[in-house]
């Protein structure tokens, strides 16, 4: 049926049968991905959610993990990912102004600075494994004091940041792809719809990450 | 699914439509036709349909007798794959992805959803989230109740919590991607004239659906992952002993849960509109009201959950506020009820089938959600909540509502879908034994419950027996009610007479405008609009509504 | 099967409120029930279609009648919802003097029952008539619901905290406990039976004894075995609060917040010390001992913590029987 649908095309390679126009397109993929966004906005706040309520409820406890994370990595993966939603944009406007080689480096700057970040979480995730931090049978901490209590935290950290890594990965996933569409000439200035919805979920993995750097990493650097 | 892949008897070849226009598996399981997709939902809703039938079934008889006739794990697996089959493989999905999925598009005019793809992409969601469950119920089968409360889920419970709550969190997806697909093409997709005060209600209380569906299920998809990893962990984060707190998974589970309750009335409510429109020719009593009753329904909907909580200890003054906006969701709720039965007032009503359904929708529909009103008033819910008023308040407003109404529109399109016309006669003596089994089954059960039984009991004192007796009779008599629609309507959609265009004189652009069985793109001649809905008086005019 | 009824036996003050306004649901429900039914029927009837070109007349939805039918059901609720939030809330508020207290442990698949005095027993609930009598519920395991349909009244009984429920015995008899929240395989077998006997019928009941000592006793020992006393000391200033008249007695926090302590507040003081530090102390003093002590201990340590508070400014002595009634001192 794919394949029916470009032959019925009449104007634009990617305008559907179903669509009266590309504009109509647009607009439906646009409203489209940000209703998933929304979706997903509600998923990692269930976590989010669970976080507060349990920092509420140990704050000590939450704040006594700090000096466990690793800082200085978390806040050079903020920068990437900072840096890699503006090379985003820069392939989004590119495509846009029909640019295909600067699309495609701009594509693949991305596709690098998230593959950076993965390989810093990795070393980050390494490091808790080293220091019996993983939540679970083997958990260990140091200080006796709260017990348990801080082994929610961590399995919250897992959680939280593990779900954002399984995001990222989703999306170099989909860089991935639009650099090969991309390059088989499959976009245009005047057709993108792709390359600028992958945009869109790239930043917001982005911003969620901005949260969580700070909820996570800074807890016992506020007072 | 085999009267669908052979190609139909002759004579209704002599027009291309969807499901003639190919043959083959490949053209059934590749498709993105909604049309076609909706049928392969249909089919596997309806298998989920009675396979959750079957173990209510088997709960029916061990209960028969106050010891039981299985032993307890049986029972409380029984009653926990009931629960997970039926709420998350038959009720959530079942309008939507059925009747919404091949209605929406031809009642807008659209020639299709927006995303096509993701509409198929849906229906493998939910067929591989529903794999996995069965292989929940195969491999031995879960004993959480559908509820997966913690620590009970998470630590103590040795069966496949997992595995379950897998394939619930898998087809919550396919929800996601249903209401997603909706909302967008409702939005983007209406044909020229279509305005949004002129929007069939049936379509207004899919948006509605739809809402609670993208912005609840992640909700509960999160939950699950919290809950798997925890069973797999055990790192505390709903275990007390090692400081947790299980009533925040309560809490996280009702968000959705409460609000998932409104995804399965609601579509009822949008086939209720349709009907009772059509079988009294008269525009909806109230159009507006009961366009943005819907959408009062799902904004209130997120904001009830902790009547849920009532006695868990959950602070006094939360719970007043819940109580609060529990009750106050019951008005648009009322609203639509009294809405329906004016619209009757002064119309040509007709008693076939569908109009049967639409009745005994209205009536227990009332029952169920008045009962509501009584596990919205704290003090009520303190003695009733976790007994059988709960089960009987839950199935009146699920099975006397959702289920009556699914089945009085898989009647009233049947025409549509098939091209061809159901039996009357017998369509009519399932309808009855339906609402007698329905009401013999559970009526007893309010009584029950205020005296005092609690739900999920393998085995009950002495003086339940009678009640229960009853129950399982009427329950013996629903389980025949339902197999009979299921006989006639296959043996119709192969022999049935065919159907002309518009069996019912019906209003909309799905009878008047598109071809029956309709073609692959829906609509012969691109569609417009140019007078409200349910203009069944002939009266061109526009007003202002709502 | 026994003879028929819509209600329960009423054995408690609760009860027969909570009926009156199950009468007053049921006569709403029953009325609105029937005005549909017989619309809806009426109309089926009257206006059954004659002829397939019946074209019936285009009614305009009303405005008057829907803001009608919006308000008139929304002040029945009013009602409903005042009504029942003030029995609720009545219903869930133990009185603040004057409670017997009892102490129940939930776990799969019984309920234990401790008497102050030391008489502990299972899925048996012995009470005197015309008294209220609270209830501190706690769970081993995973959620429970102490339920008894006599007295119209349930609690979810919630591992990790305390929760109360109260009640008067209005009717002497025996009357079903159940279990009202699912708990696994023998759930529905989680049952029992609440006792109502005459004051003095149960005084004599409690005479019992028990070999064990009372709670206060036995609690006793444990805050010795756990070393609460190094730090805790009853009469001097130790490294801890002196827990002597602490129960029952509002207690400022170091944040300058004041609590009541009740049970809830001495079983989170030993499970989770600094969730509410104690003005002038230090956080991190205390190890923390969540999953280290079993509930019905936790009990006992908080009978023990209760007993150090003088009951009532009448009496003088506290001795292990006058334990048997704390709740006076608050």
């Amino acid at each position: 049926m794919a394949e029916n649908e470009t032959v019925l095309a009449t104007h634009s390679p990617g305008l559907q049968h179903h669509f009266d126009d590309s504009a109509q397109q647009l607009e439906a993929s646009t409203l489209g991905m940000w209703m998933f966004l929304v979706t997903e906005l509600m998923f990692f706040g269930g976590m989010f959610a669970s976080y507060t309520i349990y920092r509420n409820m140990y704050p000590d406890a939450f704040a006594s993990t700090s000096q466990f994370m690793n800082v200085t990595i978390g806040a050079i993966n903020t920068g990437v990912l900072i840096c890699s939603s503006f090379t985003m944009v820069l392939a989004v406007r590119s495509i846009q102004l029909g640019r295909k080689n600067a699309t495609i480096a701009f594509l693949t700057l991305t596709l690098v600075l998230g593959c950076v970040f993965l390989v810093l979480k990795y070393v980050e995730y390494h490091e808790k494994w080293v220091d019996h931090h993983i939540p679970g049978p083997g958990f260990e901490y140091a200080d006796l004091r709260y017990g348990r209590q801080v082994q929610i935290l961590f399995y919250l950290y897992f959680a939280m940041t593990g779900m954002h890594a399984l995001h990222m990965i989703v999306g170099a996933g989909l860089i991935v792809t639009l650099i090969v569409m991309t390059a088989r000439n499959r976009f245009s200035a005047e057709w993108n719809t792709p390359v600028e919805m992958v945009g869109l979920y790239w930043h917001f993995v982005d911003v969620v990450w901005i949260f969580l750097f700070p909820l996570l990493y800074l807890i016992g650097h506020t007072s | 699914m085999s009267t669908t892949l052979q190609p139909p008897s002759p004579g209704i070849e002599a027009k291309a439509n969807y499901l003639n226009a190919d043959y083959g598996w490949k053209s059934w399981l590749f498709t993105t036709d909604h049309k076609r997709i909706a049928l392969l939902y249909l089919f596997s809703i309806t298998t989920f349909f009675f396979i959750g039938g079957a173990f209510a079934v088997l709960m029916r008889i061990h209960l028969l007798s106050p010891e039981g006739m299985f032993d307890n794990d049986t029972y409380n697996k029984l009653f926990t794959m009931h629960g997970i089959i039926m709420v998350f493989f038959f009720l959530v999905p079942s309008i939507p992805a059925t009747l919404g999925n091949f209605l929406i598009p031809m009642m807008i005019g659209s020639r299709d959803l927006a995303f096509p793809r993701i509409n198929l992409l849906s229906w493998y969601i939910y067929i591989f989230g529903g794999i996995f469950t069965l292989m929940a119920v195969v491999r031995g089968g879960v004993d959480t109740g559908w509820t997966f409360y913690a620590p009970f889920s998470s630590t103590y419970s040795n069966t496949h919590v997992i595995l379950a709550a897998v394939g619930v969190f898998v087809s919550g997806f396919s929800s996601i991607l249903t209401g997603l697909n909706f909302i967008v093409t409702i939005h983007k997709m209406r044909c020229p004239g279509m305005t949004w005060s002129r929007l069939p209600l049936f379509v207004w209380a899919h948006y509605a659906t739809a809402l609670i569906q993208v912005l609840g299920t992640p909700v509960i998809a999160i939950t699950l992952v919290l809950l798997g990893l925890e069973r797999i962990l055990h790192a505390g984060i709903f275990d007390p002993t090692l400081g947790g707190d299980p009533i925040l998974f309560q809490h996280l589970f009702w968000f959705y849960s409460h609000p998932a309750v409104y995804i399965m009335i609601l579509p009822g409510m949008a086939v209720m509109s349709e009907l009772v429109a059509c079988y009294s020719r008269k525009r909806i009593f109230g159009y507006g009201f009961v366009a943005f009753s819907s959408l009062g329904i799902a904004v209130l909907s997120f904001l009830v959950w902790g009547h849920h909580l009532f006695v868990s200890g959950q602070s006094m003054y939360a719970s007043m506020v819940f109580s609060f906006m529990s009750m106050a969701v019951a008005v648009p709720s009322a609203i639509k009820v009294f809405n329906w039965t004016a619209t009757m007032y002064r119309g040509s009503i007709s008693w076939d089938t569908p109009m049967l359904y639409a009745f005994g929708f209205i009536g227990l529909f009332t029952m169920g959600g008045l009962t509501g009103l009584f596990l919205a008033t704290m003090a009520i819910d303190v003695h009733v909540t976790d007994t059988y008023f709960v089960i009987a308040h839950f199935h009146y407003v699920m099975v006397g509502g959702m289920v009556m109404a699914y089945m009085g529109g898989l009647h009233f399109w049947f025409p549509k879908i098939t091209g061809r016309l159901y039996p009357e006669g017998w369509a009519k003596f399932a309808a009855l034994v339906i609402f007698v089994g329905f009401n013999l089954t559970f009526f007893p059960q309010f009584i029950l419950g205020y005296l005092g039984m609690p739900r999920r009991y393998a085995t009950y004192p002495e003086e339940f027996h009678l009640l229960n007796v009853m129950s399982t009779a009427g329950a013996s008599i629903l389980g025949v009610g339902y197999v009979i629609p299921m006989i006639y309507l296959a043996w119709a959609w192969r022999n049935g007479p065919l159907s002309p265009q518009n069996p019912w004189k019906a209003k909309g652009l799905e009878w008047e405008q598109s071809p029956t069985p309709p073609p692959t793109f829906n609509f012969d001649t691109p569609p417009i609009v140019t007078e409200p809905a349910y203009n069944y008086s002939g009266e061109v005019e526009e007003e202002a509504h709502g | 099967m026994g003879s028929f009824s819509i209600f329960p036996e009423r054995a408690s003050t609760s009860a027969g409120e909570v009926d009156a306004l199950y009468g007053f649901l049921l006569l709403v429900g029953i009325g609105m029930t029937l005005l549909i039914f017989a619309s809806v029927f009426f109309f089926a009837i009257k206006y059954r279609r004659k002829s397939d070109n019946d074209r019936p007349k285009l009614i305009h939805g009303s405005l008057p009648l829907e803001i009608t039918w919006s308000v008139i059901p929304f002040l029945v609720m009013l009602v409903m919802f005042v009504w029942g939030t003030k029995l609720y809330f009545q219903n869930y508020t133990p009185p603040r003097q004057g409670t017997l207290d009892i102490y129940v442990t939930g776990k799969q698949w019984m309920w234990k029952m401790q008497h102050p005095t030391g008489q502990r027993e299972i899925n048996e609930l012995h009470v005197p008539l015309g008294r209220p009598v609270k209830l501190i519920l706690a769970s081993e395991d995973v959620v429970h619901s102490f339920y008894i349909p006599a007295f119209r009244l349930k609690h979810d009984v919630v591992p990790g905290s305390y929760e109360t429920f109260w009640f008067e015995a209005t009717k002497l008899g025996r009357y079903r406990i159940f279990c009202a929240e699912y708990c696994g395989t023998d759930h529905s077998r989680m049952t029992g039976w609440v006792t109502v006997m005459e004051p003095a019928a149960y005084e004599s009941w409690l005479s019992g004894g028990s070999a064990s000592g009372s709670m206060a006793e036995q609690g006793e020992k444990l805050f010795q075995q756990y070393g609460c006393a190094s730090c805790h000391i009853t009469e001097a200033q130790g490294r801890g609060p002196s827990l002597r008249n602490v129960f029952g007695h509002p207690v400022v926090l170091e944040d300058g917040r004041t609590v009541m302590a009740d049970e809830a507040y001495i079983r989170e003081s030993i499970q989770n010390p600094n969730a509410k530090i104690v003005k002038g102390y230090p956080r991190d003093l205390m190890p923390v001992f969540q999953g280290q002590i079993d509930e019905e201990g936790l009990l006992q340590l908080v009978v023990y913590v209760k007993s150090l508070s003088p009951p009532a400014p009448a009496k003088s002595a506290v001795t292990a029987k006058d334990v048997s009634n704390p709740g006076r001192a608050k």
